[in-house]
C-alpha cells in the first residue's frame, strides 16, 4: 500500500514492535490496546477474524473484557448499548447486512450519546450475495448520527480505532471506522503496534458523568414530545459539529505521541493540480501510483483524500479543492438514480464556494462489489475527467455491455 | 369476595410457599396491604389506563425486587408508562429499549456492571407479549440460552394494546382485536414451554389475585443467579373490552378456569403448581370481556377442551417431573 501519514519524526514519539498483520488483526489488537471491557459481536464475512482474534485475547486472559456472543448483529449493537450505558468502553465489528440489520440500534446509540466504536468492513449488499468491497453498506448510515472514518492502511485502521474511542467518548458520539473488505482485512503488510503505556496515556479510562447506576436513578430514552424532541436532537447535532475539531486535535495528539497523523482530509501532489481526483480508502493508494505516472509526463493532477466522512469536512474540502479546475470523484458506492455519494457530498460541500472559484464535480462509479480498481481504470477516469467527459448522475466505469 | 376452600389437589407435590394463607384464600384487603406494604418505586401520576394490569404487576414486582434494580423496557405500554420526558415513573434506573432488543440490552447492562464491579444491581426486563412472543424472542432466546444473569418478566395482555389492540401470537384463540374482527382463529403460543426448553434456573407464572405467590416467586426468583422468567397476565380494559374495575377478578378467573395456572418449573425440569384453580369454566371469564362476545357455545367447547388438554399436559409435567 502506498501510504504516506503525515509523519511528524517527534524525538518524544512512542515506538512499538512492526508484525506483519492483518488489517482485521491491526483492528484487533487496536481494540485491546483501547482497553476495551465489554464486546458483542456476531460473525459475518469478511469482518469475522476481528472478533476471533478478540475472542482469542479474551479467552487467553490477555484482554480483561467480557464478551458477548450474541444471535444476531441487532443483539450484537443492543448488547453494546446495554453496556456502554453502564459506562463501559464498547466495541464491535461487522459488514454489510450485518451493518444493516443493526441499522435502528445504530440509531439508539448515537441518540442515547453513546460512545462506542464500531468497525465495519466494507462490504457489498446483497442480493445476488457478495462478500467483496463495496461502501454502499457504510454510507447508506450516514443519517444515524454516527461519524465515520475511512481507512486506507492496516496502520492507519490501527490508529484509527484508537483516535476513535478518543473521539466518541470526548463529544459521546458513536464512531464507525471503516476498512475496505480483503485488500485491508485479509492482506498482511507491517504494522507498528504502539506500546500500551503510550496508548494509555492518549486514552484515558472513560468516565462517563451519567450512568446505569442504583445508587443515582436515571431515566435513560424514554417518551420526549415534541416540545423537547427537537433540543434533544440538536444537542447531538451540535456534538457531531465538534468532531471536526475533537477529531483533527485527536489526529494531532497521536501524531505527537506516535509519529502518525493522517489530518481529516489527506492531500497527495494536490498543490497546483488542475485535476484533482478524490477517492477513500485503498483506491486512494492506487490512485497515488497513478498520480505519480501523470505527474511524471507533466500533467498537473493531485488527489484528495477525506478521513471524515460524518461530519463531512466541508471547510477542509473547500481549501484543498478550491483552486483545481475540476474534481473527478471515484465513487466505490452507488445511491441509486442519484450518483456516487461521495460525488453528491462534495458537489454540496464546494457549492458555498463563489462560482468561479470552484472545481466542476465529476462522478464515477467503479468497483462495485470487489471489482478491481486497477491502475488502469483510474487512468481511464483521469483521461475522461481531463477531457471534461462525465456523466451527470455518475459514469459508471469499466462496465461490461 | 368469596373465601372458598379448594378442593385438595389430587397429586400435589409440595405444598405451596405460604400453605396457611393460600388456604384461606383471599385475604381481607386490610390484612393483604399490611402483608404487603413496604416501599413503593411506582410513584403516583402514571399515564396508565384505569385497571392496567401492567402498571398494577410493576407496583408488585418492584416491592419485591427492591432498589438495587435496573429496569429495562423496550417498546410496549409501559414505554409510555414510565414516564414522559423530564418526568420518570419509577424510582429505579430505567432504560428504554428498541423493541426487539430488551434481553439483549439486558445482557449488555448485566456485562457493563460485572466489569465496572458493580455486584449489587439486579437486572429486570420488563416486556409486553409482543416484545416477549412475537418480535424479541430471537434476543429473548439468545439470552436464555446464554444464561445471562437477567429477571425477564412478560406482562401479557394478550395483544399489541400500545398501538391500538393488534393480534400477537399470545392472542387467545376466539379473541377480537382490530386485526381479527373475526375473532383470532390460531391458538395462543405456549411461551412457558419455549422459555423451559432453555432449561433455564427458574420460570414461573403469576397473578395479580394472588399477590403472595407473585411475591414469593419474584423474591425467589430475584436471589437465583442467570437467567429467570417470570410472567403475568395483565388485562388490559380497553383492549379486553371488561370494566376496569374487574382487573383482579378477571386475573383469579383466569386461575381458576386453568386458563392461566399458576406454577414454577426449575432448570427447565421441575414443575410445581403452586395454586390449585377451582376449575370453573371458561365461560365465566370469557363473557366477562367484549372480546369474546362474537364466541358461540361451538366457540367456547372448542376452548374449553383446549384449556383441558393444557392443563392435563401441566399436572401431567408437575406429576412425572416434581419439584
Amino acid at each position: 500500500m502506498k501510504t504516506a501519514p503525515r509523519s511528524r519524526s517527534s524525538a518524544r514519539a512512542a515506538r512499538g514492535e512492526v508484525k506483519v498483520i492483518t488489517g482485521n488483526y491491526a483492528v484487533a489488537y487496536a481494540a485491546k490496546l483501547s482497553r476495551v471491557q465489554v464486546v458483542s459481536a456476531y460473525p459475518i464475512t469478511p469482518q469475522t477474524s476481528i472478533v476471533e482474534k478478540l475472542s482469542e485475547m479474551c479467552g487467553s486472559g490477555e484482554l480483561a473484557a467480557e464478551f458477548i456472543k450474541v444471535e444476531s448483529e441487532h443483539s450484537a449493537m443492543s448488547c453494546l448499548v446495554g453496556a456502554s450505558l453502564t459506562g463501559a468502553r464498547a466495541f464491535t465489528a461487522t459488514s454489510s447486512h450485518g451493518l444493516a440489520y443493526m441499522h435502528e440500534v445504530l440509531h439508539w446509540a448515537a441518540g442515547q450519546r453513546l460512545p462506542i466504536v464500531l468497525v465495519n468492513v466494507n462490504r457489498a449488499l446483497g442480493p445476488g450475495w457478495n462478500i467483496w468491497t463495496d461502501q454502499t453498506d457504510s454510507l447508506s448510515q450516514r443519517d444515524t448520527g454516527w461519524a465515520q472514518l475511512y481507512c486506507e492502511s492496516n496502520q492507519e485502521a490501527l490508529d484509527t480505532v484508537i483516535q476513535a474511542f478518543r473521539i466518541a467518548e470526548s463529544v459521546l458520539v458513536p464512531v464507525m471506522v471503516v476498512l475496505d473488505a480483503f485488500s485491508l482485512s485479509h492482506t498482511s503488510e507491517g504494522v507498528e503496534i504502539p506500546p500500551q503505556d503510550a496508548v494509555d496515556r492518549f486514552l484515558p479510562p472513560y468516565r462517563p458523568a451519567v450512568r446505569v447506576d442504583t445508587a443515582n436513578p436515571r431515566f435513560f430514552g424514554g417518551l420526549v414530545m415534541p416540545e423537547h424532541y427537537m433540543e434533544h436532537r440538536w444537542l447531538l447535532e451540535e456534538n457531531s459539529r465538534r468532531i471536526l475539531d475533537v477529531a483533527a486535535e485527536a489526529d494531532r495528539d497521536y501524531g505527537r505521541a506516535f509519529g502518525r497523523s493522517y489530518g481529516l482530509v489527506e492531500r497527495y501532489r494536490a498543490a497546483g493540480a488542475e485535476l484533482l481526483l478524490m477517492a477513500t480508502g485503498t483506491v486512494a493508494s492506487t490512485a497515488k501510483e497513478v498520480i505519480d505516472a501523470w505527474r511524471r509526463r507533466g500533467r498537473r493532477v493531485g488527489l484528495v483524500r477525506p478521513r471524515l466522512f460524518r461530519p463531512f469536512p466541508i471547510e477542509e474540502m473547500r481549501s484543498a479543492c478550491r483552486l483545481a479546475r475540476r474534481l473527478a470523484v471515484i465513487d466505490r458506492n452507488n445511491s441509486f438514480g442519484s450518483g456516487g455519494i461521495f460525488a453528491t457530498e462534495t458537489r454540496a460541500a464546494l457549492y458555498g464556494l463563489p462560482s468561479g472559484s470552484r472545481p466542476e464535480v465529476l462522478s464515477y462509479v467503479a468497483g462495485l462489489g470487489g471489482r478491481d480498481i486497477t491502475p488502469d481504470v483510474i487512468d481511464r477516469i483521469l483521461s475522461a475527467a481531463w477531457a471534461g467527459r462525465a456523466e451527470p448522475r455518475g459514469t459508471w466505469v469499466d462496465l461490461k455491455k | 369476595m368469596s373465601k372458598q376452600k379448594r378442593t385438595a389437589p389430587r397429586a400435589r407435590a409440595a405444598a405451596p410457599a405460604a400453605p396457611a394463607e393460600q388456604a384461606e384464600r383471599m385475604p381481607s384487603g386490610a390484612v393483604m396491604e399490611r402483608r404487603l406494604a413496604e416501599t413503593e418505586y411506582f410513584t403516583p401520576g402514571s399515564v396508565a389506563c384505569p385497571g392496567c394490569g401492567g402498571a398494577l404487576a410493576m407496583r408488585h414486582f418492584l416491592r419485591a425486587m427492591g432498589p438495587e434494580t435496573v429496569v429495562v423496557i423496550p417498546a410496549c405500554c409501559w414505554a409510555i408508562i414510565a414516564g414522559q420526558f423530564p418526568y420518570a415513573a419509577l424510582t429505579v434506573p430505567t432504560v428504554n429499549c428498541l423493541f426487539a432488543a430488551a434481553s439483549a440490552v439486558a445482557s449488555g447492562i448485566g456485562a457493563g456492571l460485572r466489569v465496572r464491579g458493580d455486584r449489587g444491581a439486579r437486572v429486570m426486563v420488563w416486556v409486553g407479549d409482543g416484545g416477549t412472543y412475537d418480535i424479541g424472542l430471537q434476543s429473548l432466546s439468545g439470552a436464555l440460552e446464554r444464561n445471562e444473569d437477567m429477571l425477564y418478566v412478560c406482562y401479557d395482555n394478550e395483544a399489541y394494546m400500545n398501538t391500538g389492540i393488534q393480534r400477537s401470537s399470545a392472542t387467545p384463540p376466539g379473541a377480537w382485536t382490530t386485526t381479527t374482527p373475526g375473532g383470532k382463529d390460531m391458538a395462543k403460543k405456549n411461551i412457558m414451554e419455549i422459555i423451559t426448553a432453555h432449561r433455564v434456573p427458574y420460570a414461573a407464572t403469576v397473578s395479580l389475585a394472588f399477590p403472595e405467590d407473585l411475591r414469593e416467586k419474584v423474591k425467589k426468583a430475584r436471589d437465583i443467579g442467570g437467567a429467570r422468567f417470570i410472567h403475568v397476565l395483565a388485562p388490559c380494559p380497553p383492549g379486553w373490552k371488561c370494566q376496569s374495575s374487574e382487573t383482579v377478578k378477571l386475573s383469579r378467573l383466569a386461575v381458576d378456569t386453568k386458563l392461566d395456572p399458576l406454577y414454577e418449573v426449575e432448570n427447565g425440569l421441575r414443575w410445581r403448581i403452586t395454586v390449585e384453580p377451582r376449575n370453573l369454566p371458561v365461560e365465566d371469564f370469557l363473557s366477562r370481556q367484549g372480546r369474546f362476545s362474537n364466541l358461540d357455545a361451538n366457540d367456547v367447547r372448542r376452548i374449553q377442551a383446549e384449556v383441558d388438554r393444557n392443563w392435563a399436559v401441566l399436572r401431567r409435567q408437575a406429576e412425572v417431573n416434581p419439584l
